[in-house]
């Protein structure tokens, strides 16, 4: 079924060094990831903590302004099949011309020239897909009509006709109620796991992911921290990250990011920015 | 039969030239319309498509000042303008702003030149023209160049109908799709300034967004599947052409008499009348639901 076995110690994508910059704003400094075939990773972080960037960089839609990406051994690059990705907010019209079917066909020759054909292979794929995501019920429907839950899982579908071996999904929780989020998090896993995909999951709270996630990437203006749960969610790494105090709470099971007492930050701080943007960093 | 077909048919539109013309030009751009407006509704860009015509009129009321075809003022003005749209404005709400700037410029130019037109030339009719169409008076040799335009449009939007669609979905997607949204959204724009000049070339500067969105939007009230939304909008855009072509040929015969009544305005009517006909067909039986349910809980 799969197109290319991988090795376990070859990591499937590897970003190195990677730092980018947008006009004045350092949005990522010195990140350095690998993710491996099949795990589930939580990528996690407030607004405008450089989260969608990130993605983009893998996705090969933004060069970093230093530092090396590959994704399966080879230079990210626009329209790889083997990453599928699902974007943020998708707006869909109640009188979108589409039905769920349709939506999900997209992704299997959306960004083809001319117009679709149908064709019994091409109907068999999307029924499976459909199927597997559960979405056989309002395959028919006009997607403008559906739930955000029923329309996140039609995306999901979408991503999934190209048999990727990397699952890119951008804040697929936010605008969700907290039934749809959990049965969305268990499905991108159940998915994960038959398919042995490997799950880039970003969101905002980390929370309905804890039960899933194999490793956490924490993200706080642009640094970076990768490793499992319990060794990420700690008041010195966390503080170390963002480069002020902020206190991890666990309460009944789930974590709490606050801030911290102490108050040693601001020369912290300082010193982080002064070494983002200072001279020599970026050449 | 025959006396009903009399009446609606005035004597003599099976014989005119004009009228010929006038049915294939005006079946020709409706159908294209339809087609290009569906993708305008889907990408929310219907006050684009409604400014384009204002664009192409200032240029064709500067044609008419040079004794040029009025065609090609309308296509370089609109094409030009489209270009520059796209260019000066890259989000949604940036793309209205610039489209509203430049919409205003050419008013203003429109306004000047028809002022020109109407005092230089000593041709009183050059605004209603422009403004209000002339599908009567298309000259036959315009009429091959609009077909041909209108193939090249067609054959086009069947080539990039796919990438125009996902990018009219998410454009982040496409883009990681490898799509080259750009290219695909110039591509379109340009492509919807040539479909609506050729509007306001037979109903005028002012009416050609009618032709474009009516149909559209009312197709997508009718079905969810894309190819039958298309369907359904050339079908109700060529019926509401061809109607308003002959009750214009017949009102030669109603007052003040002597000259028929524009074509713009029996399409512009047709069109919104289909709207709220397919707006009513959704709400009727639920009116009649509550209605009955209404009268169920009263007695």
């Amino acid at each position: 079924m799969r197109s290319i076995a991988f090795k376990e110690d070859n990591p499937i994508l590897s970003l190195q060094d990677i730092w980018v910059r947008l006009g004045e704003r350092c949005v990522l400094k010195n990140v350095n990831i690998q993710a491996y075939p099949g795990e589930f990773i939580g990528l996690i972080g407030a607004n405008g903590a450089g989260k969608s960037t990130l993605l983009r960089v893998i996705l090969g839609l933004l060069s970093p302004s230093q530092g090396s990406v590959h994704v399966f051994g080879r230079p990210a690059r626009k329209g790889d099949r083997l990453i599928g990705y699902v974007p943020q907010k998708v707006f869909l019209d109640p009188n979108t011309p589409l039905r769920g079917r349709d939506l999900v066909a997209l992704g299997l020759d959306g960004h083809r020239w001319g117009i679709p054909l149908p064709g019994k292979q091409r109907q068999k794929r999307v029924d499976e897909i459909l199927e597997a995501v559960d979405a056989g019920r309002y395959a028919d429907s006009p997607v403008g009509r559906l739930s955000g839950g029923e329309q996140q899982r039609l995306l999901i579908a979408q991503a999934l006709l190209t048999d990727p071996q990397l699952l890119l999904l951008d804040e697929p929780l936010s605008n969700l109620d907290i039934k749809s989020a959990y049965e969305v998090v268990r499905l991108v896993s159940r998915i994960g796991h038959e398919r042995g995909v490997a799950v880039i999951l970003v969101a905002h709270d980390m929370n309905p992911l804890l039960q899933v996630m194999d490793r956490v990437l924490y993200l706080a203006d642009g640094n970076a921290a990768m490793g499992r749960v319990e060794d990420i969610f700690r008041n010195d790494v966390l503080t170390k990250l963002y480069g002020y105090a902020v206190e991890v709470l666990h309460v009944n099971g789930r974590i709490l990011v606050v801030g911290g007492r102490d108050s040693e930050a601001d020369g912290r701080l300082l010193s982080m920015e002064t070494h983002c943007c200072g001279a020599g960093d970026i050449a | 039969m025959s006396h009903l077909l009399a009446l609606l048919f005035a004597p003599g539109f099976f014989q005119s030239e004009e009228v010929m013309n006038a049915l294939l030009l005006g079946g020709v751009v409706a159908a294209i319309s339809g087609v290009i407006g569906v993708f305008v509704v889907i990408r929310g860009q219907a006050f684009a498509g409604h400014a384009m015509g204002d664009f192409g009129g200032a240029g064709a009321a500067g044609a008419f000042l040079a004794g040029i075809n009025t065609l090609w003022g309308f296509l370089a003005f609109g094409v030009l303008a489209a270009i520059g749209v796209e260019f000066l404005g890259n989000r949604a709400r940036e793309r209205d702003l610039a489209t509203g700037i430049i919409l205003a410029v050419a008013l203003g130019v429109e306004a000047l030149f028809l002022y020109f037109d109407t005092h230089f030339t000593g041709k009183v009719g050059a605004p209603m023209l422009i403004l209000f169409g002339s599908i009567f008076v298309v000259a036959p040799s315009t009429v091959s160049i609009v077909t041909g335009l209108t193939i090249a449009s067609a054959v086009t939007i069947c080539l990039i109908y796919r990438p125009l669609l996902l990018s009219s979905i998410d454009p982040e997607l496409a883009r990681a799709r490898g799509v080259p949204v750009r290219v695909i959204s110039l591509a379109f724009i340009i492509l919807l300034a040539v479909v609506v000049e050729e509007g306001s070339l037979i109903i005028g500067a002012l009416l050609s967004t009618a032709l474009l969105i009516g149909p559209a939007a009312a197709a997508l009230r009718l079905t969810h599947k894309m190819g039958w939304a298309v369907l359904w909008s050339v079908v109700l855009g060529i019926m509401a052409m061809w109607i308003g072509i002959v009750l214009a040929y017949d009102s030669f015969q109603w007052p003040p008499g002597g000259h028929g009544w524009p074509v713009s305005f029996f399409v512009s009517v047709l069109i919104l009348l289909f709207y709220f006909l397919v707006r009513l067909r959704g709400k009727l039986p639920k009116l009649g639901i509550t209605m009955s349910r209404r009268a169920m809980q009263d007695a």
